[in-house]
């Protein structure tokens, strides 16, 4: 006996349409989210409760038509024939956005060519109708010889006719009925392809037929299309001079659509309620107001609001791993559950609040129609790095933290922009450096030093955060013309009527993204936590200079506070991360570190703000030291180059500070890239040219700067 | 004879009739697919504060695209063909 396998149903429909909140409404609180293969494109599968048993539901990309031009816009054509990996779906559900009809169903007529079984959704059901513009849902079935549903996914009107059709279609498939008229020249063109076509039916021989030719070209990113067929369509379109065959394929769609009755009604409303919103929003006074305070709340939020939870989620961690500490007898296996392990969950955990929080807020701006205004404002002036509108808010959320930035990405279609814009978001200063900067200024700078006529400390915080913003978009920019380097990639931007999020929706993204970044991200950063930690305490077998065990027996509390302090400077200096500290030593000498910078440096690969801890354990002051710490500062004020002269001078400073603002010393960024782009490679690559531009700035800050002091 | 001109060189809240789309292959086609055909009416409702890009209507759809992509769609302007006419 056969096991009976869930029937599959795949989701499809333009973008904008309200595919996502259907989808959601379905589903409930049981989707996944996984790759489909190849590509970084993500596939929300799920389970909906029909009839009594489980239907496995796909969300397949938003996309206008089937025909592609890359790997990634070719993954809903191959979602719904079944040629990624999964068998084809025994039912496409198409989810067409009833207020923008004959453009929605331009990717009706393709499912119907193409002869899959495919149900209607109309969806915006209630906005349809209240404009008097709801179509006769009898007549659209009729067109296309498909049952068709109106429905809401906002109010979840319709929904359960919507199960019922559903239900049916899959216990007797629909068979999709359309007669286009094609020119002649066309079907004989086609008809030279239908020969490759390993289809189940002549329409669907036919349909694959027209793909190709709307698809292939010489510069196109397809992927499996057999060479024949290749080189079949090439010389029907070369030979094809002074004929148009996209548009006959296209006008003969469009023709058809316009000649059906589908009973619209005539538009009642006056002047629509997005017109008289975006008369303000894209204003040039007015909306450039409204653009900077959503985008000053955004950062805000990244920036500040998350502090709370941040600081919960530490103090909860230190508390946790006290709480074993204390119970568990000292030695190497409780520092590694404590240190290693307890701490390691902690770095992971900690970043969830910014992601949950950008996430929320993308959700809203994007749900709501204002995120393709966003791009809309701001294209001219990204488009000078080479990059779209769209790409403005990964950008800006990277001052906060780049790994939410980076995992934002996903919002921009182009895999070539994703990229460009997750190889410069790491430049921006984001909120992990800001403590490395004020231990240094503070030690640096005397309090009273002005500079400008700006207190000198708050003039270096400045001029940081210019320097950044202007190295990241001079990276964008020779990326974008080296190695990013790609076909100018033309705007097409929907600007969407505004409509109100659905919280339920935004909600269930955010915790997707999360739970995504724990599993995928976390585990990696976790285990390099580990590992890190693992450098800077082991071995253990080490020669000591005194019997710290012994002075301690019988000393007071705070003189064993310092002695267990300056052991374990001792044991960092003698680690495997403090032997690597000082065998880069010639290699950072030049930026005028010694080997116990180079200590702090090897230990702030698992997060910027470590350097600091590190710095304290290594000047003998305990690692629970902060940026304030005023003993950490004296002492490193103190601390002296062989020949007597002070190691930390304002050149020092300044090549530290721009060192930790270019380098890549930040795991969690690193393991979020290989996630986002699918592979180590683009990791790898950012750490190396990072750093190599971080050694560069570096010897040119120490030198200048040392020339100005002197 | 009717008067051409194109897309981007519509003033703002100027209705025309697209005679013609043009540019690179893949984008023409993505704007034929959004509807964006001969024959068509096309409206020009505004323009982003830095003069690029510009805020499309086609069939009550709103789009957005670049001048350097709106130049190649041609179009001409339903009075001007009226002129013509008589």
């Amino acid at each position: 006996m056969v096991a009976q396998a869930s029937p599959r149903v795949a989701v499809a429909g333009n973008p904008n349409t309200g595919k996502t909140s259907l989808f959601n409404r379905l589903t409930g609180a049981n989707a996944r989210v996984g790759n489909y293969p190849g590509v970084t494109v993500e596939r929300e599968s799920g389970t909906w409760r029909l009839g009594g048993r489980d239907v496995e539901v796909i969300d397949v990309p938003g996309t206008y038509s089937l025909a592609a031009r890359s790997a990634e816009e070719q993954v809903a054509v191959r979602a719904l024939f079944g040629l990624d990996g999964d068998p084809r779906p025994h039912l496409v559900l198409l989810v067409v956005d009833a207020t923008q009809l004959v453009r929605n169903l331009y990717l009706a007529v393709q499912l119907a060519e193409a002869e899959l079984p495919f149900v209607i959704a109309l969806n915006l059901a209630d906005v349809a109708r209240a404009q008097g513009i709801l179509p006769d849902p009898a007549r659209v079935s009729a067109a296309f010889g498909v049952p068709c549903v109106p429905v809401s996914a906002h109010t979840g009107e319709g929904l359960p006719d919507l199960a019922r059709v559903v239900g049916e279609a899959l216990a007797k498939p629909p068979r999709p009925r359309v007669s286009l008229s094609y020119p002649a020249p066309l079907v004989a063109d086609a008809a030279r392809l239908e020969a490759f076509a390993a289809a189940s039916s002549p329409g669907e021989a036919r349909a694959l037929a027209l793909w190709h030719l709307l698809s292939v070209d010489d510069t196109d990113e397809l992927i499996d299309i057999p060479d024949a067929v290749r080189r079949e369509v090439l010389a029907i379109r070369a030979g094809a001079a002074g004929r148009d065959i996209d548009g006959e394929i296209v006008g003969t769609r469009y023709d058809w659509l316009v000649a059906q009755d589908f009973g619209v009604g005539k538009r009642v409303e006056g002047p629509a309620l997005s017109d008289r919103v975006d008369r303000v929003l894209l204003h040039p006074a007015s909306g450039g107001l409204v653009f900077l305070l959503v985008m000053a709340v955004l950062f805000q939020a990244l920036f500040s609001w998350s502090e709370p939870a941040i600081g919960a989620i530490e103090t909860a961690f230190a508390w946790v791993g006290d709480a074993v500490a204390g119970a568990l007898p000292s030695g190497i296996a409780s520092d590694l559950l404590v240190d290693g392990v307890i701490n390691g969950v902690g770095s992971v955990v900690v970043f969830l609040p910014q992601i949950m929080l950008l996430f929320f807020l993308l959700g809203f701006l994007e749900d709501s129609g204002y995120m393709a205004r966003v791009a809309f404002l701001v294209d001219r002036a990204m488009r000078s790095i080479g990059l779209h509108g769209r790409a403005f808010v990964p950008m800006l959320s990277g001052y906060a933290c780049a790994v939410p930035a980076i995992m934002a990405t996903r919002t921009l279609e182009r895999r070539r922009d994703r990229l460009l814009t997750m190889m410069v978001v790491p430049l921006m200063s984001c909120s992990a450096r800001l403590p490395v900067y004020t231990l240094v200024v503070a030690t640096v700078f005397a309090p009273g030093a002005t500079w400008l006529g700006l207190d000198a400390r708050v003039a270096v915080m400045v001029a940081m955060y210019l320097f950044t913003t202007g190295m990241a978009l001079v990276a964008a920019g020779v990326l974008g013309h080296t190695l990013l380097k790609g076909p100018r990639v033309p705007l097409l931007l929907e600007l969407p009527p505004y409509r109100m999020p659905r919280l339920a929706t935004v909600l269930r993204q955010m915790w997707m993204r999360a739970k995504t970044f724990l599993t995928e991200a976390g585990t990696t950063i976790m285990a390099v936590t580990v590992v890190l930690w693992a450098l800077l305490y082991f071995p253990r077998d080490v020669q000591l200079s005194r019997d710290y065990d012994m002075l301690r027996a019988g000393a007071s509390d705070e003189v064993a506070a310092q002695l267990s302090a300056e052991e374990s400077a001792e044991r960092l200096a003698q680690s495997y991360g403090g032997r690597m500290g000082k065998a880069i030593e010639p290699i950072i000498e030049p930026l005028g570190y010694d080997w116990k910078l180079g200590v702090g440096v090897v230990g702030a690969f698992a997060a910027r703000e470590v350097f600091v801890a590190t710095m304290g354990v290594i000047y003998g002051i305990g690692d629970d030291a902060d940026e304030a710490s005023e003993p950490l500062r004296e002492r490193m004020r103190a601390e002296r180059r062989p020949d007597g002269s002070p190691l930390w001078t304002p050149a020092v400073g300044a090549s530290l500070m721009v060192f930790f603002a270019l380098s890549a010393q930040c795991l969690s960024t690193l393991a979020v890239v290989r996630r986002e782009s699918g592979s180590w490679r683009w990791a790898a690559f950012l750490f190396a040219y990072m750093t190599a531009l971080a050694w560069v700035g570096a010897f040119v800050a120490y030198r200048v700067v040392g020339a100005l002091a002197a | 004879m009717p008067r051409m001109s194109t897309l981007a060189s519509l003033a703002v809240g100027e209705s025309a009739r697209i005679v013609a789309v043009g540019g690179e292959r893949g984008y023409r086609r993505r704007l034929l697919e959004l509807g964006f055909l001969p024959g068509t009416v096309v409206r020009l409702r505004g323009v982003a504060p830095m003069g690029d890009p510009l805020d499309v209507d086609i069939g009550g759809c709103r789009f957005s695209l670049r001048r350097a992509e709106a130049e190649a769609v041609r179009v001409a302007s339903p009075a001007l063909e009226l002129a013509a006419a008589k």
